[in-house]
């Protein structure tokens, strides 16, 4: 599998990009897995992996041994404290595929630089020290993957070679964290143990995990689809960024489209004005394009002279995003003095900013149960929701629907600093319950393609050619079709039971032994 | 984003990136560096505000030791796309004859280039100024904003941040302050080289191998560009065939031995390539932090 290579051929890096992050508790070892990743997938030249070995002669708290860490703790102050304190960007990629990954710090004094890596990524590495198990910061992290819309997660249960590789130990972790995280409505969740400094499971099987049945990390992040929000919009959501207007005989509006597909001769309207147009051109330094899909950078002409500009939409008519003075959002406080019902602030929502006021505090998420609490005031790091409003109407929508207009900064009108980042919530009670339905389906299930759908399929099929072999052999020997058919019914409703009780029984013995290879069944 | 590819998508967030300064700075400025992420930074700035022309000036600050083809591929190409150049040389370094050679890579750099860079952009007035800074180039490059706000005394605080979750930059910034800004953040190496080739952009040709005077010194192969570089006892110029990974002064740039004399050359060889482009430059070795030093204090 990964022979994998530093830098691949274009065509074949140009088949997929993923953007993950990793996030976890201070010393989960973050830093660790991801530099053991770099390494793994031969991203670490010889001139870096030379200063790797004198900087871990230095700071390394493995003694002479490499500490991977290093490779991506950049900052001095994280160097000398040996922790993460702001986000680093890693880019690594194998003949599959091409990854872009935010290293994130575990200290909660730094969650607002978790959630900026958090907010453009596709899928979150969690990872937990196998010795402590489930921390606040575990769940923490997972309820802002969760909000700003990641909907796979890799469970990384770490530093398994503290704990002995020991199953049991393994197995209450993933199904504690399993329980905590029900509510935030994963697509995937897929735990793999490791033990990222010495590389088990990264990029191989580890022999000292023969109870893990699953794939390797790497593997994992290889194949894992992703497939598009089921909510996203479909049409045209296009951000006004800039007026380009180099000659009075033309008159562009330059963004990137936010969802959909433009094409020339499309009916639109502008919001928040409502004024409707027609596209007359789409503009590109290489050429006028016929449409423009999401993502795209062009420059849209209309066919009529109407007032647009920064911070409008363009949308096609009949859309049913609005401009709205008043939104209800999911916020995060990322500042040391507390949010009150009251405050003012700038807002900015895709290219539009306005004034904005926080008219009330709905309630607080509590971190722990993850249930909504009275609050009158957020502090650091704390999220809940509120009621905004702004001093005009901007065009917004909700996050589900579009990551670019359904996300917002508040920024401090005295120090210019982003105080706090938000989602926009549906503040209409609608069919949102068809929705949770499916998920949770599909969390049992797992994903159309994914690993977690495999095994199942793998295992039903099993089973219904066990019982059709044992029904005919039971017919054949007995030559009563009703007792092969009693007898293979017996089977699959008691194999469970038995299959437990033999596990219960092997887990015993072999504690007894002090051989933990020997654990019953995986899977 | 389904349907685009990996360099689109990358080109697309570049040029967003350099149209939310155009669209919220007063007097932004593109730092022109002549090597070959300055030539795709100044390629998509043109793309970014098509039709209209290049709404900023390229300033390059000038140390007086780029390499000679460096200085003349950037007077032609200014002059080919019709920008405005503004180059700058710290006079006072120049009158206090600073140079690499007697004043060490550590006092040149920071003469000639951070304090340089300071007296041009306090001279113009700049407010936002684009750099081609990659994260992938160094570690704590890896930590910086695509938005960097800089005090009006330039320094960078790395512990403090904007936090810029999507693609929401905050733009604002009190008098006096500045922003850096880095287009091409979320590109490689490979990137660069991809684009150069799929977009059919000029470089500098000391990119290419070809046998050039070069001393080997410190262990370093140290093209001698002018007779400013005097040889030490037992030195001697020798004809090989080199090219440059990166560029900057010649006094402080390894060359690297290599055949490599066409960009798929080039291309092929990097792929292969057990070292990062950053092992040439002099500057970087000077202790394990010494880029995050540099950025506080105002370097690039």
């Amino acid at each position: 599998m990964s022979a994998a290579l530093a830098i691949t051929a274009p065509a074949i890096r140009e088949a997929s990009l993923l953007r993950l992050l990793t996030c976890g508790s201070v010393d989960d070892g973050k830093s660790t897995l991801l530099g053991r990743l770099l390494f793994d997938s031969n991203a670490v030249l010889d001139d870096q992996l030379e200063a790797l070995d004198k900087d871990s002669r230095k700071f390394g708290t493995h003694g002479d041994e490499r500490d991977f860490a290093l490779l991506v703790d950049g900052l001095s102050a994280e160097r000398e404290q040996g922790i993460t304190i702001d986000v680093a960007y890693r880019y690594f990629s194998t003949p599959k595929r091409s990854f872009i990954v935010a290293d994130t710090p575990g200290h909660e004094q730094y969650t607002r630089n978790m959630a900026t890596g958090a907010s453009t990524a596709e899928l979150a590495i969690i990872l937990v020290d196998a010795r402590k198990g489930i921390l606040p910061q575990t769940r923490r992290h997972s309820f802002i993957v969760s909000m700003v819309g990641v909907r796979h997660v890799v469970l990384a249960v770490n530093k398994m070679d503290l704990v002995g590789f020991d199953q049991g130990v393994y197995d209450r972790i993933v199904a504690e964290y399993i329980e905590a995280v029900a509510t935030l409505g994963f697509t995937s969740i897929v735990p793999i143990p490791l033990c990222a400094r010495e590389g088990d499971n990264i990029a191989g099987r580890s022999p000292r995990t023969p109870w893990y049945r699953g794939a390797n990390l790497l593997e994992y992040l290889e194949n894992v689809t992703i497939a598009p929000a089921p909510d996203q919009a479909r049409r045209l959501h296009f951000p006004v960024q800039w007026v380009n207007r180099p000659t009075l005989d033309f008159r562009g509006y330059a963004g990137t489209v936010a969802t959909g597909t433009v094409r020339a001769g499309d009916g639109v309207t502008v919001l928040p004005n409502r004024r409707r147009s027609t596209i007359a051109r789409i503009v590109t330094a290489d050429g006028d394009l016929a449409e423009a899909v999401a993502g795209q950078a062009v420059t849209l002409t209309l066919t009529d002279e109407i007032d647009v500009s920064r911070g409008d939409v363009i949308v096609h008519d009949g859309s049913v995003m609005q401009a709205r003075k008043a939104i209800v959002v999911r916020l995060l406080w990322m500042v040391d003095r507390p949010l009150r019902a009251g405050q003012g602030f700038i807002v900015k929502i895709g290219t539009a900013e306005a004034n904005a006021e926080v008219v009330a505090l709905r309630h607080a998420v509590d971190i722990h149960s993850f249930q909504n609490q009275q609050a009158d005031s957020l502090p650091m790091n704390a999220i809940g929701v509120v009621d905004l409003t702004f001093d005009k109407a901007i065009a917004t929508t909700v996050y589900g629907r579009d990551r670019e207009l359904g996300s917002l900064i508040l920024i401090d009108r005295m120090t210019n600093q982003t105080v706090a980042l938000g989602t926009v919530q549906d503040d209409t009670p609608r069919q949102a319950n068809d929705n949770v339905r499916g998920r949770t389906v599909l969390a049992l299930v797992g994903a159309a393609g994914s690993p977690q759908r495999r095994r199942l399929w793998s295992s039903v099929s099993r089973k219904v050619v066990e019982a059709i072999v044992l029904f005919l052999v039971v017919a054949v020997l007995s030559r009563n079709g009703w007792l092969a058919l009693a007898v293979t019914a017996a089977n699959v409703l008691l194999r469970p039971a038995t299959d437990r009780a033999a596990a219960w029984v092997w887990r015993h013995l072999s504690a007894d032994a002090t051989h933990p290879a020997v654990s019953g069944h995986a899977d | 984003m389904r349907g685009l590819t990996h360099l689109q998508r990358l080109e697309a967030e570049s040029i967003h990136i350099f149209r939310e300064v155009i669209a919220t700075a007063d007097n932004p400025v593109l730092m022109y560096s002549i090597g070959k992420d300055s030539a795709v930074l100044l390629h998509l700035a043109i793309k970014a505000f098509y039709p209209a022309p290049l709404p900023f000036p390229l300033l390059h600050v000038d140390t007086t030791w780029k390499f000679r083809e460096m200085i003349a591929f950037r007077d032609q190409r200014a002059k080919e796309l019709g920008c405005r150049l503004i180059v700058h040389i710290n006079q006072d370094g120049l009158r206090a004859g600073v140079n690499p050679f007697a004043s060490g890579s550590r006092l040149h750099t920071d003469v000639m280039k951070t304090q340089s860079l300071k007296q041009a952009l306090d001279r113009h007035k700049f407010d936002a100024a684009f750099g081609g800074a990659r994260r992938d180039e160094e570690k704590s490059r890896a930590k910086e904003r695509v938005f960097s706000l800089r005090s009006a005394e330039h320094r960078w605080d790395p512990k403090n941040q904007r936090p810029e979750p999507w693609h929401l930059f905050n733009t604002r910034k009190r008098a006096g302050e500045s922003v850096r800004v880095f287009p091409l953040s979320n590109w490689t190496e490979a990137d660069v080289w991809d684009y150069i080739a799929q977009e059919n952009i000029p470089v500098v040709p000391l990119y290419f191998a070809k046998p050039r005077p070069v001393v080997e010194r410190d262990g370093t192969l140290i093209m001698r560009d002018d007779d400013r570089m005097v040889l030490r006892p037992g030195e001697k110029i020798e004809m090989r065939s080199v090219r440059f990974r990166t560029l900057g002064c010649y006094p402080l740039t390894g060359a690297v031995e290599s055949e490599a004399a066409t960009l798929s050359d080039i291309i092929a060889e990097m792929r292969g390539s057990r070292s990062s482009e950053r092992q040439g430059r002099v500057i970087d070795h000077d202790g394990g932090a010494s880029m995050e030093q540099k950025k506080q204090e105002g370097y690039f």
